[in-house]
C-alpha cells in the first residue's frame, strides 16, 4: 500500500521552478531515498509534504490525507528530521523530547515512558539531563531522530540526516536508521546527496533540476549503467586496445596509463582477457557501478561537482523570495 | 484550544528565563537605573508643587518600561527560534497557529509580570504607601499589559527573519514607544502630533491605568489622561487585535 502519493507536483519561486511536475509513490514500511545534488528540489518537496510550503500545483497525500486540505492530520502522521538542527540547545535532551510529547498530545501517563524508550533506542539515555549544546553533531542528529519517533508517526522524513557528520557518526546513524521500519513500524523518506548512503534504500528516485530522472531499487538503477568497469594496464596499451576491440567487441578508452571498458559480467570477463593478452598484463582491476555512476550517466556530471555553486544559488534565491513575501 | 501545547510553550520559556540569570539581571537593572538615577536627577528640575514627587510620578512609567522591554524581548525570541531552527519543530506539529501565538504571548506575560512584581516591590523606597488592593490591581494591569505587548511583539517578530533586525526594532519601535507613553512626562504636555502618536500607543493606556491605581489625585498636570475604564478597554481590545493579526501572519505559507 502506498503511504505517500505525489501527483504532478510543481513548485515555483518567482521565475525559478524548484520542483517541476514530479509524481511518485512510496510503499508502507520501506526506506525511500530521494537523491540529487543540492538545489535539485529535495528539500522543497519535503517542505511541501510536511505542510510547511504550499505547492504551485499538483497534489500530495500522506497516509490518505491531503497535505493541503488536512494539514493537521498529515502533521500527526509524520515525524521530521530537518537538514539543520531544530533542537533547543539551551534545554536538556529530556526537556527537548518532553516538549515534543506535549506538543503532539501524547497521553499523560505515557509521556515519560515514550521519551525514555526513544532515548534508549538512540543510546542517549545516560545523557538525558545534559544540555543539548554540549552534544556532538552525531548525538544531536540521533536525538532528533529519537524526537521524531515519540508520537509514533507513520512516516519519518530525514532531510540530509548525515550532513556535516564525521564518517564514524554517519555509519553509526545509519545503523539506527536501518532498524527503523521494523522496530518502529515507520516508513522512511530520506534525502541525501551522498550516493553511497542511498544503498540502504529499498527504492530510490533520482532528482535533478526539479525533475525525477530515474526511479528504482539501487540494484535496478545500477544495471542501467551497463555493467562493471574493467581497468587494465599492459606493457603495450595501443596493441592491447586493438586486440580487445577485435576479439571482444568492447569499446575501449584510455585514461592515464590505464585502458577501461564497460562489460556486463566483469568478473568472468577478466580471466578471458588475461588469457588472450598473455604476458603483457601489468595490472587489472574491476569497478562495480555505484549510484554515483548512475547519476553521472543520467546527467553527464558527477553529483558533487556543482555542490557549492548551483545549489547555493537556489537556496539564496528561495531566501530572497521569502524575504520579499 | 490545545492546552498541552500552550502549556509546554510557556513552560519552555519559563525554564529558560530562570536559567538565564544574566537576562533577568539586565532587565531588572535597566528600570532601576531609570528610576533612581534619571528619576533623582529629573526631580531637581521638576517643580515640587505638581501634586506628586517626580520619582513617584515616573513609577508607573518604570513599571510600564519593565513590561515593555521584557515582553518585546520575549516575543522577539521567535526570531532567534527561526534563526536556530527551533521554530520549525513547532510549526510542523499538529498545533493550530493560534495556540502557538497564545502560548508565546502567555510566555511573555509570565516573565514580564514576574519582573514587574520585582520592581513593584520597591514602592516603599520611593515613599509610596500602598494597600493590598492597590497592589493586586497593579499586578492585574501588569499582566494584561504584558499580554498585550507580547502579542504586539509577536506581530513584529513575524516580519523579521534574522536577529540583525533587532537594533532596528530597538531604536525605531521600543524606544519611541517608551518615550511616547506618558512614562517620563504627562502626554497632555506634548505638542499635538506627539500627543496623537502617544494615543495610538497601547503602553500609554497601561501606564495610565497604573496611575489611576497608584495616585490619589484625579486632576492637575500629573494626573491620568484617560478614564480607567477606557484604559482597560484599550488594553484588552488591542490584545485581541494583536493575537488575531499574529495568528493570521503565522498562518501564511510561502
Amino acid at each position: 500500500m502506498a503511504i505517500i502519493t505525489v501527483e504532478n507536483l510543481v513548485k515555483k519561486f518567482d521565475n525559478l521552478t524548484a520542483v517541476n511536475n514530479i509524481s511518485f509513490e512510496v510503499e508502507e514500511g520501506t526506506i525511500f531515498g530521494f537523491l540529487g545534488p543540492n538545489g535539485a528540489g529535495k528539500t522543497t518537496t519535503i517542505n511541501i509534504l510536511c505542510t510547511l510550503l504550499s505547492p504551485t500545483s499538483g497534489r500530495t497525500f500522506i497516509a490518505g490525507h491531503d497535505c493541503m486540505k488536512e494539514p493537521a492530520e498529515v502533521r500527526k502522521s509524520i515525524g521530521i528530521v530537518f537538514q539543520d538542527t531544530t533542537l533547543d540547545k539551551d534545554l536538556t535532551a529530556y526537556e527537548n523530547l518532553i516538549f515534543h510529547a506535549y506538543l503532539y498530545n501524547v497521553p499523560k501517563n505515557e509521556r515519560q515512558e515514550r521519551v525514555y524508550d526513544v532515548l534508549r533506542f538512540v543510546d542517549l539515555f545516560d545523557r538525558k539531563n545534559d544540555l543539548v549544546k554540549k552534544f556532538s553533531g552525531g548525538m544531536k542528529r540521533r536525538l532528533e531522530v529519537a524526537r521524531g519517533l515519540i508520537h509514533r508517526p507513520s512516516v519519518l522524513f530525514l532531510d540530509e540526516p548525515t550532513l556535516g557528520l564525521d564518517p564514524q557518526s554517519r555509519a553509526n546513524l545509519w545503523e539506527f536508521i536501518k532498524e527503523l521500519p521494523e522496530k518502529h513500524h515507520v516508513t522512511i523518506f530520506m534525502t541525501t546527496h551522498y550516493m553511497e548512503e542511498a544503498e540502504v534504500c529499498d527504492r530510490i528516485a533520482i532528482i535533478d533540476n526539479g525533475k525525477i530522472i530515474a526511479m528504482g531499487s539501487p540494484a535496478e538503477l545500477k544495471m542501467t549503467v551497463g555493467g562493471d568497469i574493467v581497468y587494465i594496464r599492459t606493457t603495450d596499451n595501443v596493441k592491447t586496445q586493438e586486440e580487445i576491440k577485435r576479439l571482444f567487441g568492447f569499446d575501449v578508452s584510455e585514461k592515464g596509463e590505464e585502458l577501461y571498458m564497460t562489460c556486463l559480467m566483469g568478473d568472468t570477463c577478466i580471466p578471458e582477457m588475461i588469457r588472450t593478452i598473455g604476458e603483457g598484463v601489468l595490472s587489472v582491476r574491476l569497478q562495480r557501478p555505484t549510484l554515483n555512476d548512475v547519476f553521472l550517466k543520467l546527467t553527464g556530471k558527477a553529483i558533487r561537482e556543482e555542490e557549492a555553486s548551483e545549489g547555493d544559488n537556489v537556496k539564496e534565491h528561495v531566501r530572497a523570495y521569502r524575504r520579499r513575501q | 484550544m490545545e492546552f498541552n501545547a500552550i502549556y509546554v510553550i510557556v513552560a519552555r520559556e519559563f525554564k529558560k528565563f530562570i536559567r538565564e540569570r544574566s537576562r533577568l539581571i539586565s532587565t531588572i537593572a535597566r528600570p532601576l537605573l531609570w528610576l533612581f538615577i534619571v528619576g533623582t536627577g529629573m526631580s531637581r528640575l521638576v517643580s515640587p508643587d505638581t501634586g506628586v514627587p517626580y520619582i513617584q510620578f515616573i513609577f508607573p512609567g518604570i513599571l510600564g518600561m519593565t513590561i515593555l522591554f521584557s515582553s518585546i524581548f520575549s516575543s522577539i525570541s521567535i526570531i532567534w527560534d527561526k534563526e536556530f531552527g527551533f521554530m520549525k519543530e513547532i510549526l510542523v506539529a499538529p498545533v493550530s497557529r493560534f495556540s502557538i501565538v497564545i502560548g508565546k504571548a502567555l510566555s511573555g506575560t509570565v516573565v514580564s509580570t514576574i519582573q514587574a512584581v520585582i520592581i513593584l516591590a520597591l514602592f516603599p523606597f520611593i515613599g509610596f504607601k500602598l494597600g493590598i488592593l492597590q497592589i493586586i490591581w497593579v499586578i492585574l494591569i501588569s499582566a494584561a499589559l504584558s499580554f498585550c505587548l507580547s502579542a504586539f511583539g509577536i506581530v513584529l517578530a513575524t516580519f523579521y527573519e534574522s536577529y540583525e533586525s533587532f537594533s532596528v526594532i530597538m531604536n525605531f519601535i521600543i524606544m519611541p514607544m517608551f518615550f511616547l507613553s506618558g512614562a517620563m512626562y504627562p502626554i497632555k504636555l506634548l505638542p499635538d502630533i506627539l500627543n496623537l502618536i502617544s494615543k495610538i500607543n497601547p503602553l500609554t493606556y497601561g501606564i495610565d491605568a497604573m496611575k489611576h491605581v497608584l495616585f490619589q489625585f484625579k486632576t492637575g498636570t500629573m494626573s491620568p489622561d484617560f478614564l480607567f475604564i477606557i484604559d482597560i478597554a484599550v488594553i484588552i481590545g488591542t490584545s485581541v487585535l494583536f493575537v488575531i493579526v499574529a495568528g493570521k501572519l503565522f498562518e501564511r505559507k510561502k
